[in-house]
């Protein structure tokens, strides 16, 4: 972990002629006896990402970001204020700004600063000089090439790969001192096709903590492919969806995106302290069937929504959210922690040193179960098998949740049948996971795609479970 | 700490010392070989105070500052931005850009605007109202719009709280044919979200407002009152059996379904044909009372604007015309990707309004007589390419033009080309915290999925 202090220090520090050791000087500006807590996180982020369409590797970008913000707390009060210029004269006036929030008091100090220690989950590299210019434009036009090749009705392709690698480094008051390196890659494929006039649509994408030729091992960019073009071969088929409450199976891995918005974010510690989620107050009681398990797990090698340290700089690690369909944990960052009188989970996130951290999560899935995917689907006589979906959306307070199919097909007689059109599934975060019958033994995760949002403020995350069937679901089609 | 927020006094010092860095930027780009270059710098201040259950919760100061950069090499393209304006990141942007540019592949249609397109006369739009409120009294705003919500019904229970956000955006562009623009402009909310609960559980609900000039809030007290009433009335909300019936959006999610219209006609989706609205310039999409102008130069408006991303000139236009699309959302690129010129509309449309019929909101519910009227829409369960629509909705049931009882957890489903053109009415009730302004809109009929 020093060796990674070090790194940070060089890259966010140094040039604004900084060290850690400095640091003191912004506590004694930002502490007072009415200040509870502070920290400071520096950070610098730098992407970059290419695009393939009409055959012409036409887009190229690149972007920075750098800069420091920072945090007074006092009670259930937070001052914030960031810049991004990292040098000491900035820092004392953001200082300044952030402890207004409280009024009173003498200057203070934070306690000693001392390095966290954390494992290490990926490695502290810089995944956009992985691979050169010339190849990523040359695999854009292959797999563009690969991908109309693949099937006479593909029309259009894009494909876009992009890297970024985020540096920070946190101080806290309470002593916490750590440091991060985030490599962070996705490789992407959207095609079009058409069939007698009808046109539709197909996508798939990858990625994770790791550089582009980890990204790109095991033909994994044909794979991708490959996966894009039989979507949207499958959506030309697609008859309308059925429309009412009905059994619905979910495949494995990215419909995982279910537990993300009916379970995920209602546990997460902001809403549970201030009572507006709907599972506030539900510790300990039932809140799903039998057998259902459900984990945050920040500790995955290589997962797109893993942290080695959190942005407080406290280590990732596996929360159980859900055991045996009983509410266990809740998804905290320090403050709500503090507030509630629990621990810190790791959750604490923000989407760069401009914005606020929040509890958030980072990998969310359900572990497997006993029934084989066949035995599941055999076992519906009419109903939906839903095995890819687009986004999803919840209201914490009721709990009603949605999220969108984007491959579908319906189950009659317990076998696979038709595809049917992407349809909106609806449901009460509380009551669907009771509704959960049978559970698979073949846990999958997503590929690595996932983009959180809340508050305005995006991070990525990943999501995952075994094949499931859930007993009644509302199915938002149009077909009566 | 009763500092002023927003000085309006250094705002043009600012916009000197852009228009210089972005004079020697345009010129470094210059000296690297960029044929064109278009490239824009962007201050924006702000301030966000929040208070919750009466207490305040935090204050925010907000400080953003960036450089966006695309430079040309004949048909090459290649971008870069930076997020802070440190001289070693203007040049490894510059250098970013320039050498992105030498790996990418040459596009016929790449290159800036026609040049007989810049706006060159730039007239006040009124859009820059620095509001001169300290953090006590924007805190005390808030409070009293919180507490004004909490007191309105006893069936509040909790609070998300209260935030007054001030803000002002200062931007500084150039391209290397002669476009330069200084811009100034400011922009406030203040929004409230409560809770409220029975016995069936919480339900929770918001507003807010959002204005050029502080001036044109109404009393805080309103708009907290306001989200109490949203939010009381969704209490004891029930779920509908599955069936066909009229739906009435109204004029908040009714914005929706005019956002969706703009994104299906819009440069992108046309060029890749990924949209329903393909080819159908001079075709009926809407029934012939409905007429969409977009005017981008109305004062104090929300997305005003004398010239788009590109430096093209803005100009009122007609969308639709007695139901009809009269033309496309492009710009320069989209445009010479269709063979079309670009409509000023590099990115995104400006001021959108959507003519009205003349009945109220509650004239509307009574022309629907009975259906769904839905207040709030979840997912993104909407496809340009094939018009495809499901979404979750709540919202109330209707009968006989009266509210009978809240709905939630329903879907509504159907297709945004029957949608369009199976339009009833268009209310006068039009929704202006927007840059798509439209009343509510009552459809035909729809899908609604439920128990």
């Amino acid at each position: 972990m020093s060796e990674m202090i070090a790194l940070a220090e060089n890259r966010l520090l140094r040039p604004g002629g900084l060290a850690a050791s400095d640091l003191d000087r912004v506590f004694s500006r930002l502490m007072s006896p009415a200040v509870d807590s502070a920290d400071l996180y520096f950070e610098h982020s730098r992407s970059e990402s290419w695009m393939l369409e009409d055959g012409l590797v036409k887009e190229g970008s690149h972007s920075i970001e750098q800069g420091v913000g920072i945090r007074a707390q006092s009670g259930e009060k937070t001052g914030f204020a960031y810049s991004d210029d990292i040098v000491m004269p900035a820092l004392l006036e953001a200082a300044g700004s952030a402890r207004a929030i409280a009024r009173e008091g003498a200057a203070g100090s934070g306690k000693a600063l001392a390095v966290t220690s954390a494992r290490a989950l990926y490695p502290a590299l810089d995944p956009i000089d992985s691979m050169s210019s010339e190849a990523k434009v040359r695999l854009l036009n292959e797999i563009d090439a690969y991908a109309r090749s693949l099937d006479s009705r593909v029309r259009e392709v894009i494909v876009s790969i992009s890297a970024t690698v985020d540096t920070l480094l946190v101080a806290a008051s309470d002593g916490t001192l750590a440091a991060d390196v985030r490599p962070l890659v996705r490789f992407n494929v959207q095609v079009i096709a058409e069939q007698n006039g009808r046109r539709e649509s197909g996508g798939c994408g990858g990625g994770g903590r790791y550089d582009l030729v980890e990204l790109l091992k095991d033909d994994r960019a044909r794979r991708i492919a490959r996966e894009a073009v039989r979507s949207a071969l499958v959506n030309l088929d697609a008859v309308d969806a059925p429309a009412g409450n009905m059994t619905v199976v979910l495949g494995p891995g990215w419909p995982g995106v279910l537990l993300h918005e009916a379970i995920g974010h209602g546990f997460e510690g902001d809403f549970n302290r201030k009572g507006t989620s709907a599972f506030s107050g539900s510790m300990g009681q039932r809140v799903a069937a039998r057998g259902v398990t459900i984990v945050d797990d920040g500790t995955l090698a290589g997962r797109r929504g893993s942290l080695s340290v959190d942005d407080e700089g406290t280590p990732s690690q596996c929360t159980v959210l859900v055991e045996d369909g009983i509410m266990k944990g809740l998804i905290q960052d320090k403050f709500n922690a503090r507030l509630m009188g629990m621990k810190a989970t790791g959750n604490g996130r923000r989407e760069s040193f401009a914005h606020l951290p929040m509890p958030r999560m980072t990998n969310t899935y359900m572990l497997a179960g006993q029934h084989e995917p066949d035995e599941i689907l055999r076992s519906v006589k009419r109903g939906l098998y839903a095995v890819n979906f687009g986004g999803g959306q919840v209201d914490i307070t009721n709990g009603k949740f949605v999220f969108s199919a984007s491959e579908a097909y319906l189950i009659e007689d317990g076998k696979i049948t038709r595809p049917v059109k992407g349809a909106t599934l609806i449901g009460a975060g509380s009551e669907v996971l009771k509704q959960v019958s049978m559970i698979g033994n073949d846990l999958k995760l997503d590929e690595g795609v996932g983009v959180c949002g809340k508050d305005g403020q995006s991070v990525p995350v990943g999501v995952g479970q075994p094949t499931l069937r859930i007993d009644n679901l509302t199915v938002g089609g149009t077909a009566a | 700490m009763n500092q002023a927020i927003t000085n309006s006094d250094d705002s043009m010092t600012e916009l000197d010392r852009l228009s210089e860095l972005t004079s020697d930027v345009l010129r470094r780009c210059k000296a690297k070989g960029a044929s064109e270059v278009d490239l824009g710098f962007g201050v924006d201040v702000g301030l966000n105070v929040s208070v919750r259950l009466g207490k305040v919760e935090s204050i925010e100061h907000n400080r953003d500052r960036g450089l966006s950069l695309t430079v040309f090499f004949g048909k090459r393209k290649g971008s870069a931005s930076t997020a802070d304006l440190n001289p070693d990141s203007i040049e490894k942007t510059i250098e970013h850009a320039c050498a992105i540019a030498r790996h990418t592949e040459a596009d016929p249609c790449n290159g800036l605007a026609d040049a007989d397109l810049l706006a060159h006369d730039f007239p006040d739009l009124d859009l820059w109202h620095p509001w001169q409120i300290d953090i006590e009294a924007a805190t005390n705003l808030a409070l009293r719009c919180e507490a004004a919500g909490r007191e309105h019904d006893p069936r509040i229970s909790n609070s998300e709280g209260a935030t007054v956000q001030i803000g002002s955006s200062l931007g500084v562009g150039a391209t290397s044919h002669g476009f330069f623009s200084r811009e100034r402009d400011t922009r406030h909310m203040v929004s409230v979200a409560l809770l409220a609960e029975d016995e069936a559980g919480m339900q929770r609900d918001y507003w807010y407002e959002t204005v050029r000039c502080a001036d044109d809030f109404p009393d805080v007290a309103v708009i907290g009152r306001k989200a109490a009433e949203r939010t009381v009335a969704r209490l004891a909300a029930r779920k509908l059996s599955t069936r066909q019936c009229p739906v009435l959006f109204s004029a908040p999610v009714a914005r929706s379904l005019l956002g969706s219209f703009i994104s299906a006609v819009s440069g992108g989706v046309l060029y890749r044909k990924a949209s329903f609205l393909v080819d159908h310039i001079g075709k009926p999409v809407f029934p012939s009372f409905v007429n969409i102008i977009e005017r981008p130069r109305l004062a104090r408006g929300l997305a005003s604007a004398n010239f788009d991303s590109e430096g093209v000139a803005t100009r009122d236009s007609d969308l639709v015309r007695d139901g009809h699309l009269s033309r496309y959302v492009l710009g320069s690129y989209s445009a010479r990707k269709l063979g079309l010129t670009s409509t000023g509309n590099a990115g995104g449309v400006h001021n959108v309004l959507v003519s009205h019929g003349e009945l109220d909101f509650a004239g509307m519910l009574k022309r629907m007589g009975t259906g769904l009227l839905v207040t709030e829409l979840m997912g993104q369960g909407v496809s340009l390419l094939t018009g495809d629509y499901s979404r979750g909705a709540s919202g109330f049931w209707v009968e006989n033009g009266e509210i009978v009882h809240a709905v939630d957890e329903v879907t509504i489903a159907g297709n945004l080309r029957d949608m369009y053109a199976n339009i009833v009415d268009i209310g006068s009730d039009v929704d202006r915290r927007s840059h798509l302004l439209t009343g509510s809109i009552l459809l035909e009929r729809m899908t609604i999925a439920g128990s």
